[in-house]
């Protein structure tokens, strides 16, 4: 399938240089189909982040193809990396929420990345995702007033704001509780069916397992299952 | 304020949000700007009052050219030239009048003990019009025996005593065995070569120095004929006055190769010029971490933001924000805070501290760009990386 969203071919990654030099990937060779939930899962340190950085363009392609939403990566220019980025939604390990800015003006700025626009539709699209995700009374709350999973849950609506193409998330649900994990893939999952989002998620949560369409194991730096399932 | 912002940026005003977020390190930051402001504020002041108590004595007189001697090095420093070049200078085209101009320092003890040195001018008093304007009128009462104008701003003269000669009182003092009687007063400043300044007619001069001559003024005055302009003069003054230890200068031309002498030639100035030397490079090392700290604990947010696919412009966008947010709230109190201790340092001195408007702007826009410049720098760590390495 030539138009899959993501696909990787002979991808190496390595880490230093000289006698520090170790590789974190090893001839990765993936396509994802349009629409769908992938799991990422595997031990601790076996690349899961560092495959999820270089397909969302956060980190240099140093060695193989690595195409996005039809855009090859290895040796993309600035722009054209700043360009994809805006099309994708990133959720990371960590919250990364800007201490400085309210919940709303945190999800805000997933918006005005694609330029000013009318505020007030911003600031009505902002509250009706932070709604969905159960945030209504915390719209206009400091981070540091938030409780981890809340925060957790403001970063997810950033990145789904913008109606991205494809969802990277780096165990989104480490922070939060079942019923809201729950949720956040439910409208993953939602999202992919009514829009084509992709979804790509590091995972070892269970639930979130049965509910994937897909899940691929790395161990060491290569893909060592990958197993499909009708969910 | 943040309202009135995201008007002004067409986005959130992430920059002043950040810094207004962590109010103690605000003021920190704001007080950091105000003290680089302050510094420089203070070296350029007294920069600024060693250049205009060094023109200051030229606003006393009133001519377009200066003949002075070579192995002088400005007006008040110079050596001696003979009178006989002012009759040679008469008889070039173009020159109107000439006349000597006697300058000595004259030490004086007041009557609280302390003693100063008066800047002394002899002026031949029958030619009142190379005086300023404003002395002129009062230069033709000199003629009396031992009379003489004294500078208001002279540093130790008790207020009384110029208050009474403003009234049209007179104020005698002893100075060298000889009584010389205050008549007047004028306005010109305490400086850095001397207390204050006398006027006083040649032949009270001549008395009160008695080793100096009238054959050997320090200068000669010249004013040019009506519509002559007075660098054609000083080119014909150079081609018919006989050559060796004369400079020919226009009166412009005198007072700012005075200034270019004293500020690089005299330990005060080499002193002062490199003290504001010295006050912008502390403060631009004080702007730089303020803005480099802040960039670097927001390091994580800003990689985010990248993640997100905001490119280095919005970067920049923050900082030159944080840049003049810092530089109008630093300046305020900056400015404050220099023009409180120019009046202390005018009334324990005398020296003619001002704060100007150019010299204001100049210091903000200098802070704005310090600022930017910093920022931009402490921004190129972000541009170079890949974000996945920030977070
Ligand atoms: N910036 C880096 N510099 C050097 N080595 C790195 C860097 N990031 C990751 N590595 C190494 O690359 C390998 C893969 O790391 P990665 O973070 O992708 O693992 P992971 O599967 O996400 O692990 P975890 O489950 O702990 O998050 C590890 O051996 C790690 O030490
Ligand atoms: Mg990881």
């Amino acid at each position: 399938m030539r138009d899959a969203p993501i696909i990787t071919h002979g991808l190496n990654h390595f880490f230093g240089t000289g006698d520090t030099r170790k590789q974190a990937l090893f001839d990765i060779a993936l396509e994802v189909d349009r629409g769908s939930l992938t799991v990422l899962m595997g031990p601790s340190g076996s690349g899961k982040t560092t495959l999820l950085t270089l397909i969302g363009g956060l980190r240099a392609v140093k060695d193989g193809d690595v195409r996005i939403l039809g855009q090859q990566l290895m040796r993309a220019d600035e722009a054209t990396l700043v360009a994809l980025r805006r099309r994708l939604g990133f959720i990371f390990q960590a919250h990364n929420l800007h201490e400085s800015l309210t919940a709303t003006q945190n999800v805000l700025m997933g918006l005005q990345v694609h330029g000013a626009g009318d505020a007030r539709k911003q600031r009505a699209a902002a509250h009706h995702l932070l709604d969905l995700l159960g945030l209504a009374d915390r719209c206009d709350y400091l981070p540091g007033n938030l409780s981890g999973g809340q925060k957790q849950r403001v970063a997810v609506a950033r990145a789904l704001v913008s109606n991205p193409e494809i969802v990277l998330a780096d165990e989104p649900t480490a922070a939060l509780d079942k019923a809201s994990g729950h949720r956040v893939v439910k409208m993953l999952k939602g999202l992919g069916d009514a829009r084509g989002t992709t979804t790509v998620m590091v995972t070892h949560d269970p639930r979130i397992l049965e509910m994937a369409d897909r899940i691929i194991t790395l161990e060491d730096g290569r893909i060592t299952a990958d197993r499909r399932q009708v969910s | 304020m943040s309202q009135l912002l995201t008007l002004v940026f067409g986005r959130l005003p992430i920059g002043w949000l950040q810094l207004t977020h962590n109010r103690g390190r605000f003021i920190a930051a704001v007080a950091g700007v105000a003290f680089a402001n302050l510094l420089v504020f203070m070296q350029l002041g007294i920069m600024g009052a060693l250049n205009s108590s060094t023109v200051a004595p030229y606003a006393m007189l009133n001519a377009d050219i200066i003949l002075s001697s070579e192995d002088g090095n400005t007006l008040t420093d110079g050596g001696h030239i003979p009178r006989v070049r002012m009759f040679q200078a008469l008889g070039v085209a173009g020159v109107a009048d000439a006349t000597p101009l006697y300058i000595g320092n004259l030490p004086f003890t007041l009557d609280d003990g302390s003693s100063v040195s008066l800047l002394s001018f002899g002026m031949d008093v029958a030619q009142p019009s190379f005086a300023s304007p404003g002395i002129a009128a009062s230069l033709s009462r000199l003629t009396l025996e031992n009379t003489a104008l004294l500078d208001e701003g002279t540093r130790g003269m008790p207020a009384s005593v110029i208050a009474k000669l403003t009234d049209g009182g007179r104020y005698s003092f002893e100075t060298g065995g000889t009584t010389l009687t205050a008549i007047g007063t004028m306005d010109v400043g305490g400086g850095f070569l001397a207390d204050g300044m006398v006027i006083m007619s040649d032949q009270t001069f001549l008395r009160l120095f008695p080793n100096r001559t009238s054959g050997a003024p320090n200068h000669i005055l010249i004013r040019t004929a009506d519509g002559v302009s007075p660098d054609a003069v000083v080119a014909r003054l150079q081609a018919a006055l006989p050559k060796g230890n004369i400079r020919i200068q226009t009166m412009a031309g005198s007072a700012a190769n005075d200034l270019a002498y004293m500020a690089t030639e005299r330990p005060t100035g080499i002193i002062f010029g490199f003290g504001v030397f010295m006050g912008i490079l502390v403060g631009l090392v004080i702007v730089y971490q303020v803005l480099s700290t802040d960039v670097a604990d927001h390091l994580r947010e800003y990689a985010t933001f990248k993640a997100m696919g905001y490119g280095q412009p919005f970067f920049l966008g923050i900082v030159f924000e944080e840049a003049m947010v810092l530089a109008v709230f630093g300046f305020i109190p900056g400015v404050f805070v220099s023009m409180v201790l120019y009046a202390g340092l005018v009334s324990v001195t005398g020296l003619p501290v001002v704060m100007d408007a150019g010299r204001a702007i100049l210091v903000f826009f200098g802070t704005l760009a310090a600022c930017s410049l910093s920022g931009a720098i402490a921004t190129r760590r972000l541009a170079n990386a890949d974000p996945a390495d920030l977070f």
